[in-house]
């Protein structure tokens, strides 16, 4: 890389890259605006209506059809947010922070919506709100650790010390995912509780997987405005910034 | 690249450098610490305190004080631990010391590592406190396999360290700092809370079960991934 030097440390002169610039929305996000919640819409409804109610859960399985491809996509999107984090590391450009910004938002809003329909379903089906299940708790946990890495982000002021920690806290944040997972997992194993049902009957299978990808069209499309908006907010500091140093210097 | 025996002279010595640094850094803190003591006796008295108030809420049956025992340590260990890391940086940031101890020479990795080791001591030194004190008011049992429960302590208290120097290097310098250190930091000890407080749990009725190795493991594990991986970070965070 030409902008860094000696042992991957940048040098802080050569911060400033190629401007961001506020683009004209790509087509393919345009599209994206109308075909997601068009193929959402459809899928969700095709699939209650067209699914036998369980036997055991009568409809309320279907609440699965959004807990499920919610969870998946969250993962998804912190993953997401991982790969962003360790590209502005490595090219320090700023496209990188603003997405796993995005990314990071989007998916704290599904992991919140995961948790809050997995305590709707448990209600009836298990009979509490809660259970300390492994991936449950880790849900939890990882709700918590992006909530932080979003708490980071607003509280720091400066953008280009902002990105640099919050990438370091979404790199340890998902380094932590499995060891959290498994830390659960032990404990509740070693403490003999009852355990779950982690299997979906394969009748269900087609309607995960079909809303699951119309979850995903609705991520890309929310990634993509949070990202357009962050990048607005980023063009407008950069000109506030710039107006400033003019300002003193005419002065 | 150069022979063999020209390499290892010069790596040999910039490691020896390196430590000398790691030893600068975690000695100005300690000294600093310890010509002051005002962050150590806070620290034990917010641990006896916390210690207390379990005691208070868990209500006053000796046989529920003594299950919550090892879980209460942990929590306390963690909760009046994390009050000390703020500080660590909170120094530097007075009179523009951050930007000189940057402008040494050498790794940046080495303040990360000072700091760890000064931040370590003052953790294990609370310990020493808060271990014979949640013994006596959760009346625990000297336990027998106590080589085991120094090496849980140290095994825990390191993951948590570790982690607590990194993430003290970015709340210190942000906006509203005593609640974002927590935020980021105790979701991060989740598996070292659960770890920990496993195996000294364990510990403390003699292992019948068997299930300290697991924790121990898992404590050791996490450590080691996370030494590194702030070690690393470290660089990123503590630059500008």
């Amino acid at each position: 890389m030409a902008d860094t030097t000696l042992r991957g440390m940048p040098a802080s002169t050569t911060r400033m890259q190629a401007p961001l610039q506020i683009t004209a929305r790509p087509a393919w996000l345009a599209a994206l605006t109308w075909v997601a919640p068009v193929v959402l819409v459809a899928s969700q409804a095709y699939f209650i209506m067209a699914s036998q109610p369980d036997r055991d859960m009568g409809h309320l399985q279907k609440i699965m059809y959004v807990h499920v491809p919610a969870a998946w996509n969250a993962f998804l999107a912190f993953a997401f947010v991982f790969i962003q984090s360790v590209r502005y590391l490595w090219t320090r450009e700023e496209r990188a922070d603003l997405m796993a910004a995005a990314g990071a938002e989007v998916g704290a809003v599904l992991t919140g919506l995961t948790l809050m329909l997995g305590s709707i379903w448990g209600r009836p089906t298990w009979g509490v709100w809660w259970t300390w299940d492994a991936r449950l708790t880790s849900t939890a946990v990882l709700f918590l650790v992006y909530v932080g890495y979003l708490a980071l982000r607003g509280l720091t002021d400066d953008p280009e010390r902002r990105a640099r920690w919050s990438a370091a806290v979404g790199i340890l944040g998902a380094l932590n995912v499995p060891i959290v997972y498994m830390s659960v997992k032990w404990w509740r194993t070693l403490h003999q509780m009852q355990s779950t049902p982690s299997t979906v009957d394969p009748t269900y299978a087609w309607g995960l997987r079909s809303n699951a990808i119309a979850f995903l069209l609705v991520l890309i499309v929310f990634i993509g405005y949070r990202y357009r908006g962050l990048l607005a907010e980023a063009v407008l500091e950069h000109r506030q910034e710039e107006a400033a140093l003019n300002r003193r210097t005419r002065a | 690249m150069t022979a063999p025996t020209f390499v290892a002279p010069t790596i040999l010595s910039a490691l020896r450098a390196d430590f000398g640094r790691v030893r600068a850094v975690a000695w100005k803190d300690l000294t600093a610490e310890r010509r002051t003591k005002s962050n150590f006796n806070a620290v034990v008295a917010m641990a006896a305190l916390i210690l207390l108030f379990f005691g208070f809420a868990l209500g006053p049956d000796a046989e529920g004080l003594r299950n919550a025992a090892s879980g209460v340590l942990w929590l306390t260990i963690l909760f009046s631990g994390v009050l000390a890391f703020n500080r660590s940086y909170q120094l530097e940031l007075e009179a523009g010391a951050l930007e000189q101890l940057l402008l040494y020479p050498g790794d940046r990795w080495a303040i990360y590592v000072g700091k760890l080791l000064a931040n370590l001591a003052f953790v294990f030194l609370v310990e020493v406190i808060t271990l014979p004190l949640t013994a006596v008011l959760y009346h625990v049992a000297f336990p027998q396999l106590w080589p085991a429960v120094i090496l849980v302590l140290i095994l825990g208290t390191t993951g948590f360290v570790s982690l607590g120097t990194l993430y003290a290097a970015m709340a210190s310098r942000s906006r509203s700092r005593e609640v974002l250190l927590p935020l980021l930091l105790f979701p991060m000890l989740v598996p070292v809370l659960i770890a920990a407080s496993g195996a000294t749990a364990s510990l403390l009725v003699d292992d019948v079960m068997g299930d300290s190795r697991a924790w121990i493991r898992l404590l050791a594990a996490f450590d080691a991934i996370f030494l590194v991986a702030s070690t690393w970070a470290f660089q990123f965070v503590i630059e500008g």
